[in-house]
């Protein structure tokens, strides 16, 4: 220890009032120390991602979307004595010995709205950023960030700077070289005057193409009767993350839900996961649809796109060809093809009808890749085979 | 500062020395509210940084917007003493309040808990936590904010576990049975022996079989300072973060264990100063001496019964009459030499007690809350059951084995029951993390059983 009694001021002298000294106004200590709280929270929170991001319909609008957490304080914890069942205290005031002060309550009547009295109870709301959320689930899943296509037929054109010209448009003079030509010209010059035209410098653009940044997602699920709730929560679940880990990399991201049994119809997100139907699976149908939609909307000169598949890995066995023909020339078109097979509960043979056809993809070079999720954990493990494998593949 | 309340202190000081207090000098300084907030959380003006403060500025901050707490003022004792007044108060409220801290001006610097640590430490304690706070930023930066939270986490959840009866600078126990031999030399051959390199030497000059004295030689309730210097692997910061929490902590400890005798002290001075005062203009008398009944009033204006008791109001009424009864000089003396526990076990009787209607209540875990005692004893020991052994379980190291291992014993025959699990296990868990080596503490389960911690 260093603190050493300090040598004591002359004992006689007056006690005094100081003026306002403002040394405490410069930071907050209390300040501080809270956000430092908050931080630990986040950080605790961090280990509950998957169930935080379960609700609504944050597939297709998570720009600035946030998801509130209710969290308690975090308890700095000491020892203390059991809780003895109840408390002793002093008080002051009218009141015989027995009686009653304040009358005790059901337990049924304390769990609607009865006042928490632990310290423990006090609760508050972290907001956190959906985006925020993603940005530490790839920082923890060691994810590679997604390349876009490399080919020249993806490019776009576009204006970039580039150049300087004597003339042009007011907005774009550019000052910092306008003042150095000034400077330069003024040092050899006699008698200077501050600016002539000549030292102006504007800025050009130049068409140039650039790499296209348009991500098209396609999501297809199969909704036959064989898709249960769990199924679907899984296929859900697997879907956002596979979306956010696009929307990482690309500024814009359009989505189309497409959902099918033996006929495939397109949805909005709100009933894309609501949709049950009945019947037969022919996977055909909706990949059909799939190739429809990037001939008609999304072409594949100017979009990345996605293809993620969800089933119970059931096919009618005549589809399979149609199915195979389908996926290999969807597979040639984009960028990834990935598929997931929905296992929930549920016992399903080892080697389905779809995970054969997307081995098929993969022994012949194409940029696909399949896994089974029998529960929230395989997501992880999905999504982590999912992105290395794209990024192998654009590599 | 006005120059009235300037004018008035002054006035207020003569007569304070011309009725007797006496006291170090009081630097008053007008803060704002949003530091006399972080005082009341943090115990200090400037303080180490951590994270459970920040939940209890929230708290703080909550209960202010509910007006259910409001902040008078904060006094440091020290030579000289510091005092801060809040700026937003009127005139007649801080003109209360410099009497009322003359008040703890006078007690602070007399009774002996307080004069002890004084001596120990040193005039000035806002300083001296500045300077621990600043060293502690440092172990920040050169190590990196985890790792000193982790030792603060310790620390701090040990901050009560401390043994009020040893000095701030304590000596370490002696190693071997014939160390006494060592006492008798003198103070510097003491320092050369204790440097490293000379250790060996003397370890050569004992005896053949020197006889190894146990650690801790006897139950050992210092928890930071036992840690602070016998943690197998300690680092020197980590050390220093210990004593440090140990330091501050003995500094808490006589506000802690004199807060009725003190506050009841101060608002016995306050009022009589105010009400001696013949300089005081009239209005400005009246809206002191409200506010003074608005301190010192056992409960809320529209309540008839409250289940604490108010420090000021007990304090105050045991003042008054003590004064009354036994004189100035008695008193004075009572102050030197009490704390909560003699003040109140000798000097409330069944008579106060009646007129203050106190009572012994107890509250179920379902919300029933009953008058259970107006018995004298029982009374006397609720007000006094928080205050026992600093407000914390009672727990000793017994045993520093041989392998590192620490082992500590929860006394729960005088606590009257065991701890409460997840809480011990978490505090363990802090230990260990600072400890290195395994750590056990050895307490009963809610049915009496033994059962031990361990981490």
């Amino acid at each position: 220890m260093t603190d050493q009694p300090g040598s004591k001021p002359p004992p006689s002298r007056p006690s005094r009032i100081a003026a306002e000294t403002p040394w405490y106004e410069l930071f907050s200590r209390g300040a501080r120390d809270w956000l430092r709280h908050n931080q630990k929270v986040r950080e605790a929170v961090r280990g509950k991602l998957p169930e935080l991001l379960t609700g609504g319909d944050l597939i297709t609008r998570p720009e600035n979307r946030t998801v509130l957490v209710p969290v308690k304080f975090l308890e700095h914890a000491r020892f203390r004595l059991l809780d003895p069942g109840a408390q002793g205290g002093a008080g002051q005031g009218k009141g015989e010995a027995g009686q009653v002060l304040q009358p005790g309550s059901d337990e049924s009547d304390k769990a609607q709205g009865g006042a928490g009295t632990e310290d423990g109870e006090v609760r508050f709301v972290l907001e956190l950023k959906v985006d925020e959320i993603v940005d530490w689930l790839w920082e923890e899943l060691k994810l590679p960030d997604l390349k876009p296509k490399r080919s020249a037929s993806l490019d776009d054109p576009d204006y970039v700077r580039e150049g300087w010209d004597k003339r042009g448009a007011h907005s774009r003079l550019d000052r910092r070289r306008t003042v150095r030509e000034a400077v330069k010209r003024r040092a050899m010059q006699e008698a200077p005057i501050p600016f002539v035209n000549e030292d102006l410098r504007f800025r050009q653009l130049v068409r140039r193409a650039t790499p296209a940044l348009n991500a098209a997602v396609i999501f297809a699920l199969d909704v036959s009767g064989s898709m249960q709730e769990a199924e679907r929560k899984l296929a859900k679940t697997f879907f956002f993350f596979a979306l956010q880990g696009i929307r990482r990399q690309y500024p814009k991201v359009e989505t189309v839900f497409l959902a099918h049994t033996v006929d495939a119809w397109e949805f909005q997100e709100e009933q894309f996961f609501q949709v049950a139907g009945g019947g037969g699976t022919v996977a055909s149908s909706v990949l059909r649809l799939a190739k429809d939609m990037l001939e008609k909307r999304f072409d594949p000169s100017r979009y990345n796109a996605y293809l993620f598949y969800a089933s119970d890995g059931e096919n009618a066995s005549e589809d399979r060809e149609a199915a195979g023909a389908l996926l290999e020339e969807l597979a040639g078109k984009i960028n990834f093809t990935g598929y997931v097979q929905t296992d929930g509960s549920a016992y399903r043979p080892s080697e389905t009808q779809m995970i054969e056809l997307f081995r098929a993809l993969q022994d012949k070079g194409l940029a696909a890749a399949s896994a089974r999720l029998a529960s929230m954990d395989d997501v992880w493990n999905a999504i982590r085979e999912f992105f290395s494998e794209e990024a192998q593949q654009a590599a | 500062m006005s120059e009235s309340l300037e004018e008035y202190s002054a006035g207020l000081e003569a007569l304070a020395k011309k009725l007797g207090l006496d006291y170090y000098p009081v630097d008053f300084e007008l803060a704002p509210a949003s530091l006399m907030t972080e005082i009341a959380v943090y115990g200090l003006p400037v303080r180490m940084p951590h994270w459970s403060f920040g939940v209890r500025y929230i708290h703080q901050l909550v209960r202010q917007s509910m007006g259910h707490s409001r902040i008078f003022e904060v006094m440091f004792p020290g030579d000289p003493c510091h005092a801060y007044l809040m700026d937003g108060n009127t005139i007649a409220e801080n003109t209360l309040v410099t009497a009322h801290v003359l008040g703890h001006a006078d007690f602070s610097k007399n009774n002996a808990l307080f004069a002890r640590f004084h001596e120990q430490a040193g005039a000035n304690i806002i300083e001296m936590a500045a300077a621990h706070a600043h060293r502690i930023q440092q172990a920040i930066d050169e190590v990196g904010t985890e790792r000193v939270e982790a030792v603060l986490d310790a620390a701090l959840a040990l901050e009560s576990h401390v043994d009020m009866d040893k000095e701030l600078h304590r000596e370490l126990y002696p190693t071997r049975a014939d160390a006494k031999k060592d006492a008798k030399k003198d103070a510097f051959q003491q320092r050369f022996d204790k440097l490293p390199e000379a250790q060996p030497a003397q370890a050569a000059e004992a005896p053949e079989h020197p006889q190894r004295l146990k650690v801790p030689p006897h139950l050992e309730y210092d928890l930071l300072w036992f840690i602070a210097h016998y943690a197998p692997d300690l680092e020197q910061w980590e050390r220093d973060i210990f004593l440090s929490v140990r330091a501050e902590s003995l500094y808490f400890y006589p506000v802690f264990a004199c807060q009725i005798m003190n506050e009841g002290w101060a608002s016995y001075w306050h009022a009589r100063l105010l009400r001696e005062a013949e300089f005081l203009p009239q209005p400005l008398y009246l809206s002191a001496i409200k506010a003074h009944s608005d301190v010192v009033r056992p409960f809320a204006a529209d309540e008839q019964t409250a289940l604490q008791v108010n420090p000021y109001h007990l304090g105050f009424t045991l003042w008054e009459r003590i004064v009354e009864q036994r004189g100035m000089d008695e008193s004075r003396r009572i102050c030197k030499e009490e704390d909560d526990f003699g003040f109140v076990r000798n000097y409330l009787d069944r008579e106060l007690a009646e007129k203050l209607e106190l009572f012994a209540f107890e509250a179920k875990n379902d919300g029933e809350i009953r008058v259970v005692t107006r018995d004298l004893n029982a009374i006397r020991e609720a007000i006094l059951a928080p205050k026992f052994n600093y407000g914390a379980p009672r727990i000793a190291v017994t045993e520093l084995r041989q392998d590192g291992t620490l082992v500590l014993a929860h006394d729960h025959a005088t606590d009257g029951r065991g701890l409460d699990v997840t809480r011990g296990n978490r505090v363990i868990q802090y230990i260990r993390r600072v400890w290195r080596r395994p750590v056990r503490l050895n307490t009963v389960d809610s049915r009496g059983e033994p059962h031990e911690l361990s981490a």
